[in-house]
């Protein structure tokens, strides 16, 4: 079996979920539910095992290094997480839908899972776009998915304009591109930006909206004004998806780009290396400076997504770092490894207070600690990670592009992300607090044990225990994306 | 395995079985108890080695080159004996409280003994701010405030801390950039001292990098104009949280300094502008800061600023860089550690009994409460520096050590000195000051207090022996320190 097929499969059983929920109401949603995260957990299974053949047709599109094989299982493990977290919140969700039930909420990840996994394999701008535009179609229904919820539907529409006009600068500065280099390919990308012939400020200009178009898609400042209200409104197992799902998208199709434009002898390096560093401190900035009047425990995540993905900029601004064994793209690809437990961990909190008739806000926090130990110390975790805390895998990725950074001497972006990640321990301590505070005087009813099924817990308990390994013991992730000199080759 | 790996894992897995469900009090105790003999043990193995002792090393990651590596040498070793020390005491005196006292104590305990006695960088620095978390934890919700006070004490605390660790991170960043050499970074301190030894960076640098971490380690330990965080933290904070924190915790900003600056940038502290503003600011620590404690009128009050004050006289030590003045250092660290503790764990009985600490209600206590006063009266001489307490030992040695190098006329080191003499006299003025206010004479409130039961008083009683002992024979601890440093 290829994972090219494995691919094939999982859109395949994500179309016909959908047929079997247009055709069948009388199944319960739940066994569809349940037969996704089958299917998704069978495809991780097997992905490791998957031979690389690919038919010939697919040959010029796509390509299998280790960036790509991580990404795939990333998008894997991220879809199995959302599945799960849709089939906890069903019971509160379904009060906001229009039919009560949750139709598309099991196909539509899986076809999502199936673009993010072509798109880590993209070879040139057509399949990006294509991979892209399925990713980005199934998450305006996703958004708005709560039909009766004033939020979400609110969140539908700001995704919806917004995404369409990223769209929109994406395309046209794919066609810039186009029409600077002479081709879509990567290769002939790259091969024709060291070309003193080619145009200078025209690949600029295309190479320049490329990154606008994608600094959308990963909540980069200044196109990241929608995240807030969005991740705010939209249903929480999507908000997970989007903020790290989409976000993850968005970077394995950014380090692909900015491998070629920022590659050696490339005639728009340096002008993309400093936008980069640019965007990078102000994302970084921007993420943490508001975050700190949050009060909405899910705002409060987006503006900790919007300022994870500076660093990830940051990241991906140090291009050749020559003294680590991860490459630029390595050193994202482990950090987006680290960010996915401890952010599925954070939303999964909020998702818990809803399921047990609590709010999202940081008072309905107040007074955990004494209700629930076990919930109290898994949520500690994933916060205490998020903020960068040393001994959890938040702050040995942090450490990476730290390191980055002060290794090509690009001290101004260091300060930034420096300042950023002080802001965080401020903000990110919030939660924690209010957690471990008050309690004692509350109503009877409000010391109640929180409900909190043992199959969640066995979950949540598992991410919370990632955190803690990766935090001590990154070897292993390290060593599965350090790059193979071969595999950069075959590009 | 290493012996230090067990010394560093039990005070965290107690915490963890505590927080399981084992009963707090014996499984503590008992864990703290185990890590004394043990470092006891390890000491007496150590004695008449030089260099690091009781090594180990897990890899955890190749490039960058990290691992999990354990070492001692005489300095890592008087500071574990430190830690364990007032942990026992911290942890016995707890009475009446929920468990997460206990909890919160272990990890300021086991954070700080895994700072001590690794010696990988990386793990040096993460294991200092696990400890930080429950100090923040503690403050913010058992403190002795108004909720909402306490918790804008926390927050103070939690930034200038957060903030003095990520300029230590950026410095720690710089000297790991330089010094790893060849194409691999390394976090290991061995190999980096190494480095430092074989290529000394020019001076202007070891003097920037140098600078950095002297204000990241330097906010840690309260170092003028960096301090305000400290006085309101203790003040407010849980007895055995302060006890832990300005006992041992606070002692990690200046092993850091002795550890990893001093080594890898020897002639950091004597680029003149460098050593010019570390003067400076130890000025503040020991003149302005002995005033504003001369003005305090709370007992918790004077002892928080003389703990910020007497920080000080270590950093004059590091300012002078002489052998005799680092190793005063050391035993100066060693000394207030123990009767800051002391001090600050009397002073929680207080706070319990009379409800108040204010030196205008307070009086005659020594009439209803011998032992207490005696014991308080070990703290209370200790910190003065009298003779026959480590501490008089400790600032004898950075006195004479950084006095050293006079040859006939006064440089700005030696001006400090004459200065910082003068720190003694104000210690002596407000801690003598504070002991007949609180012990003699009589209450116009009518307030007394009555002495701890007998195995109440085992932990003051053992912290207060530790200062004898140790300040009537020095050499116990010097001898540790055979090299120099």
């Amino acid at each position: 079996m290829s994972v090219f097929s494995l691919e094939v499969g999982i859109a395949l059983l994500g179309l016909v979920l959908l047929l079997i929920e247009a055709f069948q109401p009388s199944i319960s949603r739940r066994a569809l539910g349940l037969t996704a995260i089958v299917g998704v957990s069978l495809a991780l299974v097997l992905l490791p095992f998957c031979g690389t053949a690919l038919p010939g047709f697919m040959q010029p599109w796509h390509q299998l290094d280790t960036l790509a094989f991580f990404y795939k299982g990333f998008s894997l493990v991220i879809t199995l997480l959302v599945l799960w977290l849709t089939l906890f919140c069903a019971p509160y969700l379904t009060r906001f839908t229009l039919d009560g039930r949750l139709a598309e909420m099991f196909s539509l990840p899986l076809i999502v899972c199936a673009g993010m996994m072509w798109m880590a394999s993209a070879r040139d701008l057509v399949t990006v776009f294509v991979t892209l535009e399925l990713v980005t179609v199934s998450f305006y229904v996703l958004v708005a998915f709560a039909r009766k919820s004033a939020l979400s539907l609110e969140a539908g529409v700001k995704y919806l304009i917004l995404g369409a006009l990223s769209t929109g600068v994406l395309v046209f500065g794919i066609a810039w591109i186009y029409g600077a280099t002479g081709t879509m390919r990567f290769d002939g990308i790259a091969k024709a930006l060291t070309l003193t012939t080619t145009s200078h400020s025209a690949a600029l200009f295309g190479a320049a909206l490329l990154l606008a178009g994608l600094g959308f898609k990963v909540a980069a400042a200044p196109f990241h004004i929608w995240v807030p209200d969005v991740y705010q409104g939209a249903p929480t197992p999507v908000t997970t998806f989007l903020s790290i799902g989409s976000k993850a998208a968005g970077f394995v199709v950014l380090t692909r780009v900015l491998d070629i434009f920022l590659a050696e002898g490339s005639v728009i390096a340096t002008e993309i290396q400093a936008l980069l560093l640019f965007i990078g401190s102000l994302t970084a900035l921007l993420g943490s400076l508001p975050a700190i009047f949050q009060t909405n425990i899910k705002r409060l995540l987006a503006y900790s997504s919007i300022s994870h993905a500076g660093y990830l900029l940051l990241a991906l601004a140090c291009h050749s770092s020559a003294r680590f064994d991860l490459s630029s793209g390595g050193i994202v690809a482990f950090y987006l490894a680290t960010y996915l437990p401890m952010t599925v961990l954070g939303f999964f909190s909020t998702a818990l207070l809803r399921a047990n008739g609590l709010g999202e806000n940081l008072k309905d926090l107040t007074g955990l600690a004494k209700r629930n130990p076990l919930f109290a110390l898994l949520t500690t975790t994933a916060f205490a990670s998020l903020a960068g805390l040393p001994l959890t895998a938040g702050f040995l990725g942090k450490l990476f592009v730290f390191l980055g950074l002060a290794d090509h001497g690009y001290w101004g972006a260091l300060t930034c992300a420096v300042i950023a990640a002080a802001v965080g321990f401020y903000y990110y301590f919030k939660p924690i607090l209010a957690i471990y505070s008050g309690g004692d005087a509350d109503s009877p009813s409000a010391n109640a044990a929180l409900a909190f099924p043992a199959i969640h817990k066995a979950v949540a308990i598992v991410l919370a225990l990632i955190i803690l390994i990766l935090g001590v013991y990154p070897k292993p992730l390290q060593g599965m994306l350090k790059q193979e000199p071969a595999a950069k080759m075959a590009r | 395995m290493s012996v230090l790996e067990i010394i560093i894992a039990l005070p965290l897995l107690a915490a963890l079985a505590v927080w399981l469900g084992a009963p707090a009090r014996i499984t503590s105790l008992g864990a703290a108890f185990i890590n004394l003999i043990l470092v006891v043990t390890a000491i007496v193995r150590y004695a008449g080695k030089s260099g690091l002792a009781f090594t180990h090393s897990r890899p955890v990651l190749e490039n960058p080159a990290l691992s999990f590596a354990v070492g001692a040498d005489g300095i890592s070793l008087i500071l574990a004996l430190l830690t364990v020390l007032v942990m026992l005491a911290a942890l016995w005196q707890i009475e009446d409280r929920p468990d997460i006292f206990f909890i919160a104590s272990l990890l300021i305990g086991g954070g700080a003994l895994g700072a001590f006695l690794t010696t990988d960088v990386f793990f040096i620095y993460a294991f200092h701010e696990l400890a930080l978390i429950p100090t923040f934890l503690m403050i913010a919700l058992h403190g002795r405030a108004e909720p909402a006070q306490r918790r804008a004490v926390a927050w103070k605390t939690t930034l200038y801390l957060g903030l003095g660790s990520l300029v230590l991170l950026a410095g720690l960043v710089w000297a790991v950039l330089e010094f790893s050499g060849g194409s691999k970074l390394t976090f290991d301190l061995e190999a980096l001292r190494n480095q430092a030894r074989l290529t000394p960076l020019p001076l202007e640098k070891q003097g920037q990098i140098f600078f950095i971490l002297l204000i990241g380690f330097g906010t840690l330990v309260s170092l003028f104009p960096f301090h305000s965080w400290a006085a309101p933290a203790y003040a407010t904070a849980p007895t055995p949280v302060a006890m832990l924190h300005s006992g041992v915790l606070k002692k990690f900003g200046l092993y850091g300094l002795l550890r990893i600056a001093l080594p890898l940038l020897p002639q950091g502290a004597q680029v003149p502008w460098v050593q010019n503003a570390l003067l400076l600011m130890l000025l503040g620590n020991i003149l302005i800061m002995g005033l504003v404690t001369i003005h305090a009128n709370r007992l918790d009050e004077t002892l928080a600023n003389s703990s910020v004050m007497h920080m000080g006289y270590i950093f004059l030590a590091l300012a002078a860089g002489t052998d005799a003045a680092l190793k005063g250092a050391v035993l100066l660290m060693f000394a207030h550690g123990v009767s800051i503790a002391l001090l600050f764990g009397l002073c929680g009985r207080m706070r319990n009994q009379l409800g108040t600490l204010e030196y205008s209600k307070l009086g005659g206590l020594a009439e209803h409460a011998p032992s207490f006063t005696v014991l308080f009266a070990f703290g209370v001489f200790a910190s003065i520096g009298m003779p026959g307490l480590t501490n008089f030992a400790g600032e004898l040695m950075i006195f004479a050590g950084s006095f050293a190098g006079f040859k006939g006329t006064l440089s700005n080191l030696h001006w400090t000195v004459i200065l910082s003499l003068w720190g003694v006299v104000m210690s002596a003025v407000y801690m003598l000051r504070a002991y007949r206010n609180i012990f003699h004479g009589s209450a116009n409130t009518g307030l007394f207090m009555i002495d701890p039961a007998p195995t109440q008083r085992v932990p003051f009683i053992l912290l207060a022996a530790t200062l004898l002992v140790t300040g009537c024979c020095p050499w116990l601890l010097l001898n540790l320190m055979k090299t120099a440093l």
